[in-house]
């Protein structure tokens, strides 16, 4: 009975365009050879051709900024910064610190989620504007269906202080002055009015500055990937060259115990 | 001094009392109401543990016998999946044991055959339960999430084997042991119905389906589902990385010739 699985095909054979390394000794990426095509580039340039094959020094620089400027704050209290914290107190290795923090990364309260979900937000409101539908009505409808709206609101802090900062940077470099730029900080107006009184964060920030510069969703979620290691790295620093054990430790009556109260006994 | 209160962990899981010269220290530890050194420890198994920490109930006879059947059928994938191989990947290099089964993790995470494929699965008995009209019209018309997700869309039906011809034979097997043991509704329904499901998802039943009628027949939610799924594969991965680190790269397969570049 031959019967041929669709995987056959594949068998020994992955067929690709993105790049690769030869036993010859060369090196391509996107079609480039990267030790002659490639070589002077900048890292977050190199980056930016890798995730999205586009070559632009502006792009880039801009992506540099907002890791700077937003996404490496070195506080081990942020969660995805107190995996790599927790990791040197425990005297594990640098790289499983940065793996597990660069995991916690795609939260929903914080990280890659929201970066990725306003700019698509973005995308669709500006969409649904231009077919006639009014600001108030396009927010009110996100809030309905999902009950939140990526990019505004935030946990714990209320307004967000790098919005400023990293505004006056995208100016500097003649960003920051298009239309999905205008959108985001006219529906944080809107928010902000609103019994929700939703401020505007960075992640709608970020997402509307590369959007402005034909960064989609899937592209702007790639190229954030990165981008929360050098927070995150000197919170493991500091931990492991601490006493061991000593970030933040907790008392047994640190624990709030709401279970059932009595004491059960097994039966075998 | 302050008058600020002290910052807590909630949780119903767990308490602890501690020692008398260490408050860092706990000298018993319950869980759900259980002393697990004292208790747990002596008199329960590891499969029936397992499930009081999710559960925070010990299982019935028969709960234990399907979380057991299906901790064996999962715990190792074996060497061709895509898990595992991600696992011995970080083997072959010699990369740290934990990187291995964080490779596992990442890998074994995913829609195809993995836990956010469970994750999904569950949903969907949530929803159609055992109407066979149901899980067709879903099956043909899957949900949409509306906006832009971390997660990629589904690419087919939760529970089933895209690249698959027939239901492969220990799929069949657990499926039949599980719902034998279990007596429960839901896998008895679906070994009555497997047939059936295959033709509206166009593909075999996979192992990804089988673990999620069998964790919602456990009342696993689809969180629960999918974390008990993860857990549960990586000894494999975790034996075969070490397996092949003592083996080392020069015997594990590198595609030198199947890998092409197009020009």
């Amino acid at each position: 009975m031959p019967v041929h699985s669709k995987l056959e095909m594949f068998e020994d054979n992955w067929r690709t365009s993105i790049g690769g390394w030869s036993l010859e000794g060369k090196v391509v990426l996107r079609g480039k050879d990267v030790f002659t095509e490639l070589n002077d580039k900048p890292w977050m340039e190199y980056l930016l051709f890798a995730a999205t094959g586009k070559e632009s020094p502006k792009i880039a620089r801009l992506v540099e900024a907002i890791w700077v400027i937003c996404t490496s704050f070195p506080d081990p209290r942020i969660w995805n910064n107190r995996i790599s914290a927790l990791a040197g107190t425990a005297r594990s290795t640098g790289v499983l610190a940065a793996a597990g923090s660069l995991a916690v990364t795609e939260a929903t309260v914080y990280g890659l989620k929201p970066i990725k979900g306003a700019s698509d937000f973005l995308i669709r409101a500006d969409q649904r504007l231009q077919e006639g539908e009014s600001l108030e009505q396009i927010v009110k409808a996100e809030l309905k269906q999902f009950r939140s709206v990526f990019g505004y609101g935030r946990p714990i802090a209320d307004a967000d202080e790098r919005v400023k900062p990293m505004m006056k940077f995208a100016h500097s470099i003649d960003c920051g002055k298009g239309k999905y730029v205008k959108l985001a900080f006219d529906i944080g107006e809107y928010l902000s009015n609103t019994r929700l009184k939703y401020k505007i964060n960075i992640a709608a920030v970020c997402a509307a500055l590369l959007a402005d510069e034909g960064i989609d969703p899937v592209e702007l979620y790639n190229l954030a990937t990165l981008s929360f290691t050098a927070g995150a790295m000197p919170c493991f620093i500091d931990a492991s060259n601490q006493q061991e054990g000593g970030f933040f430790p907790l008392q047994t009556s640190r624990l709030s115990y709401t279970g059932v109260e009595e004491v059960r006994h097994w039966e075998v | 001094m302050t008058d600020k209160p002290v910052e807590t962990i909630t949780t119903k899981i767990w308490r602890e009392t501690p020692e008398v010269d260490n408050p860092f220290a706990a000298a018993d530890c319950f869980c759900a109401g259980y002393n697990v050194y004292g208790d747990l420890l002596k008199n329960a198994s590891f499969i029936d543990y397992l499930f009081l920490l999710f559960k925070l109930q010990p299982p019935s006879p028969q709960q234990s016998a399907l979380l057991e059947g299906l901790a064996i059928a999962l715990a190792n994938p074996g060497p061709r999946d895509h898990s595992v191989r991600a696992a011995m990947s970080a083997g072959v290099g010699g990369s740290t044991h934990p990187s291995a089964l964080i490779a596992a993790l990442s890998v074994g995470a995913g829609n195809l055959g993995g836990a956010r494929e469970v994750f999904h699965a569950i949903e969907y008995w949530q929803h159609c339960d055992t109407s066979l009209k149901e899980w067709q019209q879903l099956i043909e018309n899957p949900p949409e999430e509306g906006r832009a997700d971390i997660w990629l869309p589904m690419e087919h039906p939760p529970g089933f084997d895209p690249n698959g011809v027939s239901c492969p034979t220990p799929v069949k097997k657990t499926l039949a042991h599980l719902a034998a043991v279990g007596e429960t509704v839901h896998l008895n329904w679906l070994q009555d119905n497997r047939q059936q499901l295959e033709e509206f998802a166009d593909c075999p039943l996979a192992f990804s389906g089988v673990a999620a009628a069998t964790l919602f027949d456990l009342d696993f939610a689809p969180e629960q589902a999918e974390m008990l799924y993860l857990l549960l594969r990586l000894p494999g991965a975790a034996i075969h990385a070490l397996e092949q680190e003592k083996l080392g790269w020069r015997k594990y397969p590198f595609f030198a010739d199947g890998f092409k570049l197009n020009p």
